[in-house]
């Protein structure tokens, strides 16, 4: 039942023995011990999971790894730079204090970085459209929202 | 699974430990509850060393009972301890709840976090502070009111010693006095600082941090097979076919409990839907109509109870006329809908039960487990670990029992259980509906002079608290009739007062047994009734022809209070609501004890609701003094954002069989689109106790949103959620 599959994330090429069907959420927190990625609902209604598949933000609850290919997954744990310097999306989250409990924090910063990547000075309305899977329980949107458009004005 | 610390090398490393990852190296965890545990005495509560510890290079750990929710405490207690101990953040840790170290705090509820644990943390660290000094002072041979504790150096008369130095590894296992001083009262270097919470930074760069991230070598993936009701029993299974599953590493059945363990977290999953398809289960259709709720709750058999009623009530209510008024109100079941569904780790080794949840209380659970798996509690381990915001009773104990029950049925291997969204759905416990009846008149100075209140709701607080027969579980792990899960009623008639000065007044509570397992959601009964008793203002302000803010102050005799609606009103004096535009406002003080909160709500709507749109909100929270005012203003943001969202979307839906509010189709949220911009004003009273803020902000945020509804399409809702299943005005 299990395959090997090489995939590449983060910059490095895994192989790992998974049933094909298997899910990237289950492959990047189980296999490759990244927990950034959260479950939330594994029906992509939430967020909670998202990573970015080339540079597009995506649940990986419903990103099977035999549909991977070639495509290059980054996930939260590898947006600080080398030095440890933190993206300006992570950076401004830690300005705006913009968390409660911060269960779904990763896919708001990767949905904010697909974003910023595709649209570097989005409106207010932009970036609520584009976070419009992403939820918050604890309710900490305006500060999001405000985090989101404090690291677009500090990118060049 | 890692070797057992000794206390010594726990206390060197203060709390910041590595756990063993099999691949990609060994991850940093900031929480010490992710280790093994140390098997050590406890001191008393009234000691000093069960709040603080001086580790070994002189750095202070601080021991809460209490969880860390997203709601800032650990960084509240860790600015409370560092002020009175005159030191910098960066020398204090903090150890949360843990039955292992920390002390028995009970639940993190009630918005009592800061109330109790810290300012048991204050108490015990002032005292620290005072008698460092003294044998400071008498090991330097001069006044105690001579030296002065500075990062854990005390200096005086030209002399200095270090913490360290003075204790040679002792802890102070003296009692907690009363301090002669409170910096954090007079010098304030710390305390009432928004000083950012550290744990943000973890959280940003996607390092484990949730009970959920914990991994241990050779660890196992459980899932529950969940029956398809509440009163569910297996009539038929098949163990033939079960049994060749792929896969399986072993079904767990006790009586019509049913779970799946795998090496791999996909397999489990697949896996307890596979077995599910051989189970065959009687579920009776039990639930009533939904579309018949209302009547249907009130006609259950209920405990009446006359709250409270003044001397000189006469039933001087008339029942006609202009200055009279009655409104009824429903509030549906709501749930606590975590975005991370509950999980438990656990493991049975020797003998002995180590259980890490999200629980909001250790001790309650690891009593409740004793109970249910017949071990006694010192055998067993309870270890909190953060959790996605819980909001009050949700599935985390449920969870956590369900890994012990597993990981008894496969000792010696970690068991890791999360739920699916399913079950966290339509398997927590909600938040009851509740019914509130009003009528008030109005005598010729357009004050009321009668007010009556009836209530009808459920209890609101089913927590196991040492009581197993309210763990989820427990409902299947017998082959006889469950026990119910009970309560307390207390929570239904929070708030069900007015803090208004009435005339004359009697309250009517009644409390019935509804069809919905249900248990504590933030602000308990508090909030529906603040809803009710906040639009009802708002009514009685239009019969009395006079401004809602006004009518409100007029009614006001605690000058908090009129504070408070005097700064929302200054807040939003330069808004001028435009075309189709109104603009609510609520106030309330929570448990008419703990925070004053006003509330304003700026709505764009057409008269049909069509289109809506919640524009702007507002707040004024006074909670005495302030520890961290940037985190308070997170709680009342959060609490306004999370009220709008159970007004305007929420309802637990139902069939006659079972919960039909399975995912967020089903059970619609907020989202980024509606969400409003918020402005919070802090109103710090350095002089008063602080007050517990986590719970302010969802009755009148609601009920500011329902009157600017109103006010700007003439629409007065007054059953919830705006946008329901059924509309009802």
């Amino acid at each position: 039942m299990k395959q090997a599959f090489t995939i590449s994330v983060n910059g490095k090429q895994h192989t790992v023995s998974v049933a094909p069907d298997t899910p990237m959420l289950y492959v990047l927190r189980n296999n490759l011990q990244l927990k950034a990625a959260k479950f939330g609902c594994g029906l992509a209604q939430c967020g909670a999971c998202m990573v970015l598949l080339n540079n597009s933000a995506v649940p990986s609850c419903q990103l099977r790894i035999n549909a991977v290919g070639n495509n290059k997954i980054t996930t939260l744990e590898a947006l600080a730079g080398s030095d440890g310097a933190l993206h300006a999306v992570q950076q401004a989250f830690v300005d705006e204090q913009a968390a409660q409990c911060g269960y779904c924090t990763n896919g708001m910063i990767i949905a904010a970085v697909s974003l910023l990547k595709k649209q570097p000075k989005p409106s207010r309305e932009a970036v609520q459209q584009a976070m419009n899977v992403n939820i918050c329980r604890c309710g900490t949107h305006d500060r999001v929202l405000n985090a989101v458009l404090k690291a677009a004005n500090s990118l060049p | 699974m890692k070797t057992t610390q000794t206390r010594r090398q726990f206390i060197q490393t203060g709390g910041l430990l590595t756990i063993g990852f099999t691949l990609g190296g060994a991850l940093s965890w900031q929480n010490a509850n992710a280790e093994t545990p140390i098997n050590a005495e406890l001191p008393s509560d009234k000691q000093i060393n069960a709040w603080l510890q001086i580790l070994e290079d002189g750095r202070v750990k601080v021991l809460t009972g209490k969880m860390e929710l997203g709601q800032g405490i650990l960084t509240a207690v860790k600015q409370v301890a560092a002020e009175e101990l005159n030191c910098d953040m960066s020398r204090v840790t903090v150890h949360m709840a843990d039955t292992d170290v920390t002390p028995n705090e009970g639940y993190t509820a009630g918005s009592q976090s800061i109330e109790r644990s810290a300012m048991a943390i204050r108490a015990a660290a002032a005292s620290a502070r005072e008698l460092l000094t003294e044998m400071a002072a008498s090991q330097l041979n001069t006044a105690a009111d001579q030296i002065v504790l500075e990062n854990g150096v005390l200096t005086g008369a030209g002399k200095r010693i270090e913490v360290k130095d003075l204790l040679k590894g002792k802890q102070l296992t003296e009692a907690v006095r009363q301090p002669k001083k409170i910096l954090g009262k007079s010098v304030r270097k710390i305390v009432g600082k928004p000083l950012e919470r550290d744990d943000i930074e973890a959280i940003v760069r996607g390092a484990p941090h949730f009970v959920h991230d914990l991994d241990f070598p050779g660890i196992l993936h459980a899932r529950v097979v969940r029956p398809p009701s509440y009163a569910a029993r297996i009539e038929r299974i098949d163990q033939h076919n079960i049994n060749k599953l792929a896969g399986l590493v072993k079904l767990v059945r006790r009586a019509h409990f049913v779970a799946v363990l795998a090496e791999d977290e996909y397999r489990a999953i697949q896996l307890a839907k596979e077995v599910g398809e051989f189970i065959t289960w009687t579920a009776p259709a039990q639930l009533p109509q939904q579309a018949q709720l209302q009547s249907y709750l009130k006609s259950l058999p209920a405990e009446t109870s006359v709250e409270k009623q003044s001397n000189g009530w006469k039933n001087e209510l008339k029942t006609s006329g202009e200055l009279y008024h009655e409104a009824n109100y429903f509030k549906p079941y709501l749930m606590h809908g975590a975005n991370g569904p509950s999980c438990g780790v656990a493991l049975y080794k020797n003998g002995e039960l180590w259980v890490w949840s999200h629980t909001q209380g250790v001790y309650p659970l690891r009593k409740s487990l004793a109970g249910l798996l017949h071990l006694n509690e010192d055998k067993i381990h309870v270890k909190g670990v953060q959790g996605p915001g819980c909001y009050g009773h949700n599935g985390a104990d449920d969870a956590g029992a369900e890994a012990a029950i597993i990981a008894m049925e496969h000792p010696g291997q970690h068991i890791r259980l999360q739920w699916m969204r399913q079950e966290e759905h339509s398997w927590e416990p909600f938040s009851t509906a509740m019914i509130m009846e009003l009528k008030a008149s109005l005598d010729n100075n357009k004050r009321i002079n009668a007010w009556q209140y009836e209530l009808w709701s459920d209890v609101h607080g089913t927590r196991p608290g040492g009581n197993p027969d309210n763990l989820l579980a427990s409902q299947y792990l017998t082959n006889g009739e469950p026990k119910p899960m009970t309560g307390f009623k207390g929570g239904a008639i929070r708030n069900a007062e007015p803090y208004y000065e009435l005339a004359q007044q009697k309250i009517v509570s009644h409390i019935f047994t509804g069809p919905l397992r249900r248990s504590s959601l933030r602000g308990l009964g508090a909030y529906a009734n603040i809803f009710a008793i906040e639009s009802f203002m708002d009514e009685m302000a239009e019969k009395a022809k006079l401004d809602p803010i006004q009518f409100r102050i007029c009614h006001s005799t605690d000058p908090r209070s009129i504070a408070c609606l005097e700064q929302i009103t200054r807040l939003t004096a330069d808004i001028k609501p435009g075309k189709n535009q109104g603009i609510g406002y609520a106030f309330s003080r929570y448990k008419n004890s703990a925070a004053y909160c006003a509330v304003a709500a700026l709505v764009t709507s057409d008269p049909k609701l069509e289109k809506l749109t919640v524009e702007q909100m507002w707040a004024v929270v006074d909670a005495g003094e302030t520890i961290n005012p940037d985190g308070l203003k997170n709680q009342i943001e959060g609490g306004m954002m999370q009220s709008i969202s159970w007004a305007l979307y929420e309802e637990v839906g139902f069939d006659q069989v079972h919960i039909t509010s399975s995912d967020w189709r089903t059970y619609p949220m907020i989202r980024f689109p509606q969400a409003p911009r918020i402005t919070v004003h802090v109103i710090d009273r350095v002089e008063e106790d602080p007050l517990g803020a986590g719970e302010a902000s969802q009755g009148p945020a609601t009920a500011a949103l329902i009157n600017a509804i109103y006010a700007a399409s003439g629409q007065r809702i007054r059953s919830l959620p705006v946008f329901g299943k059924q509309k009802k005005a």
